[in-house]
């Protein structure tokens, strides 16, 4: 994936701009910056859910995998069904090794409903196994995990990015992936355009 | 895409998704209506046919909210934008889960209730058949009023507003197609207008509702 | 030089403070004069009386609301495909000034349908088309109302207004299917022979001109404050970010 010169806006006001970096098979790059400063706005303009402000994009055809604060769990469907139904979605059937890995095999045929917090963030992240996608793109994956489970979710990534996939998340804790990069977003901040920043097309209305 | 539409149904049977709700809706209206209206056969038998059509068409706003509401609340619907199957896709599955669990039975019940409202002999038959023809289209119409609301926090009387005007050509061909059939009158061309309006509606309104979908995840 | 240049919109704000008292000028002057003229000398219609006289508001006002309709969908069309804000927010301001147009004709011909027919409202096809697009506008109208994100607002109500259009269209022939009416057939054509007299027909092309300005000043003068309330949103939501 390479992102040349991006600007994202969130609620139509730019919040980063200039921003380029490179990720590579095999790498990881982990997010840092105060709350705020846009890396859920950068997440999701990078799974395509919302247009890029300016700058380019380069990324294979279908092959970000995006998991975002919410898990799209539905509370009446076990935990299986719920894997089941992503997998047919992406065409793969590696529902099996999703559940394994994530150590849910004992909680498969528990409704979503009654998972803990923990539980179903690991569900949530189970899904990206199933999705069959090289590129992951994960926004705070780590909340409501408990340290063993944090420690898993790195296998599990380190696992990924040793098959040849790649990592995008943004969090605040520390996943053990000694080899990640980190971005720092804090100076990619959007400046106002009395300080020479972006001009929108009302403020020049009123020049 | 067999995938989604089995996961809608599943859905929308299991507890809490709603199923029975319309129906239910739609019984009560057929008794409420005569209370109001009085017990003269005849009286009611010529207002039956547009009685059940608007009891359909109302039974059937009841569930509208649902078709993309829940999906966007728990992140479901982002996660199936960034799927490898088309949003239009998506919108055409949901239209249609949300007619077999709501379209369909209204359509199979409606006999009965034309049993309580004395619809005449004739129309039974052009009941059924133009709620079969007709309530595809009132599913479709709707799934593109959601994906308008979607982003809109209880927006369920804004989508009555929006959604209830563009079922008046589908209410009207309806309608006139049971009030001609149960007076032994031509029935084709409200019947085939009626057909038209279900068929252009589900070719062209998922275009139009994948948009919407697309503007409300931005 | 092109016409897009409007759509900047410095250069609108600067074209319509100019324009504005100018058409708003001539429309109180084209509309005081053909309803003077209209009401006061023009013959009472043999059959009629004095109540043809409010055709002078009924069919100006009839035309204007599905004329509104009709700017808001090529406004609308133009937002979607250029993305020019103010043709979005054009859209957004002439819908209210539509709607009261609809309010007025179905209200002056309640006012003319019941000495005519002998009843305020009849489910007439002409009636029926006007009461839906009432409908129409008042979705319209709600949906941008409950939207926060402007541009979200304005992608949405263009995709309604193209969906509702067709649907407008489908409801006014399946309307007229539903039943044949007692409401005549259009007043005005340019075929001379089915015109009303003359005498009638040049003060209402006054009054009709009137109208049309009417609307111009008026979708001016609140596409002005739109633009005005949007700027405001964008240096607020600068101000809280900063």
């Amino acid at each position: 994936m390479i992102v040349e010169d991006l600007a994202v806006a969130r609620g139509g006001v730019p919040v980063l701009e200039g921003l380029s970096f490179r990720l590579v098979a095999g790498a990881a790059l982990i997010l840092r910056g105060p709350n705020g400063v846009g890396k859920t706005t950068l997440l999701r303009t990078l799974a395509g859910l919302q247009p890029a402000l300016a700058g380019r994009v380069s990324v294979p055809a279908e092959s970000i995998a995006y998991a975002a604060h919410a898990d799209g769990l539905k509370a009446v469907l076990t935990v299986e069904e719920n894997l089941r139904f992503w997998a047919a979605i992406h065409g793969t059937g590696a529902v099996e090794t999703a559940l394994e890995a994530m150590d849910l095999r004992g909680l498969r045929g528990r409704m979503a409903a009654n998972l803990s917090a923990g539980q179903k963030r690991r569900l949530g992240l189970a899904r990206l196994l199933v999705t069959g996608r090289a590129i992951w793109l994960l926004d705070e994956p780590t909340v409501s995990l408990d340290a063993g489970s944090v420690a898993l979710f790195g296998s599990v990534v380190r696992a990924h990015l040793a098959a040849g996939g790649a990592a995008l998340m943004a969090t605040h804790i520390d996943l053990g992936l000694a080899e990640a990069g980190v971005l720092d977003l804090s100076p990619y901040r959007a400046k106002a355009p009395a300080a020479g920043g972006r001009i929108g097309q009302f403020d020049e209305a009123f020049g | 895409m067999g995938a989604l539409l089995s996961r809608d149904l599943r859905l929308a049977m299991r507890a809490g998704g709603g199923f029975g709700l319309g129906l239910a809706f739609f019984l009560l209206l057929a008794v409420l209506v005569p209370l109001g209206v009085g017990p003269e056969g005849g009286v009611l038998g010529k207002i039956a046919p547009g009685i059940l059509w608007v009891g359909a068409l109302l039974s059937c706003l009841l569930s509208l909210d649902r078709i993309f509401a829940l999906d966007f609340e728990d992140g479901s619907l982002d996660l199936l934008a960034t799927s490898p199957m088309p949003l239009e896709a998506v919108v055409a599955v949901k239209a249609l889960a949300h007619w077999l669990v709501t379209g369909l039975p209204l359509t199979a019940v409606a006999p009965v209730l034309g049993v309580l409202l004395n619809l005449p002999v004739e129309g039974y038959g052009w009941l059924v058949l133009s709620l079969l023809l007709g309530t595809p289209a009132l599913s479709v119409i709707g799934a593109f009023g959601a994906a308008l609301v979607v982003g809109v926090k209880r927006g369920g009387l804004l989508l009555s507003l929006l959604v209830l005007p563009l079922y008046v050509p589908t209410l009207i061909f309806g309608a006139e197609v049971v009030k001609r059939g149960a007076a032994g009158l031509e029935v084709v061309v409200p019947l085939l207008l009626l057909a038209g309006i279900t068929l252009g509606a589900a070719a062209l309104l998922p275009f139009a509702a994948a948009a919407a979908i697309r503007v409300n995840l931005r | 030089m092109s016409i897009w240049e409007y759509a900047n919109p410095k250069k609108f704000m600067q074209t319509s403070a100019w324009a504005l008292p100018w058409v708003m000028g001539l429309a109180v002057l084209s509309l005081v004069a053909g309803l003077i003229w209209g009401f006061f000398f023009t013959p009472d219609d043999f059959r009629q009386g004095s109540t043809v006289k409010i055709i002078y508001l009924h069919v100006p006002a009839a035309m204007m609301a599905i004329n509104a309709w009709v700017m808001m969908l090529v406004t609308s069309l133009i937002w979607l495909v250029r993305r020019h804000h103010v043709s979005a927010l054009a859209a957004k301001a002439a819908a209210p000034v539509g709607l009261t147009f609809t309010v007025i004709a179905l209200v002056t011909g309640a006012l003319w349908g019941q000495p005519m027919w002998g009843t305020w409202w009849a489910w007439d096809p002409r009636l029926t088309s006007f009461l839906i697009l009432t409908l129409f506008y008042m979705g319209y109208i709600a949906l941008w109302e409950a939207i926060e994100n402007p541009d979200t607002a304005a992608d949405l109500t263009a995709v309604l207004c193209l969906v509702g259009s067709v649907f407008a269209l489908l409801s006014r022939y399946a309307v007229l299917f539903w039943n044949q009416g007692l409401h005549q057939g259009a007043s005005l054509s340019l075929d001379k022979e089915e015109n009303v007299a003359d005498v009638f027909w040049f003060p209402l092309l006054v009054c009709i001109g009137g109208f049309v300005l009417l609307f111009v000043a008026l979708v001016l003068m609140r596409t002005r404050t739109e633009i005005r309330a949007r700027r405001l949103q964008a240096l607020l939501a600068r101000e809280r970010l900063a």
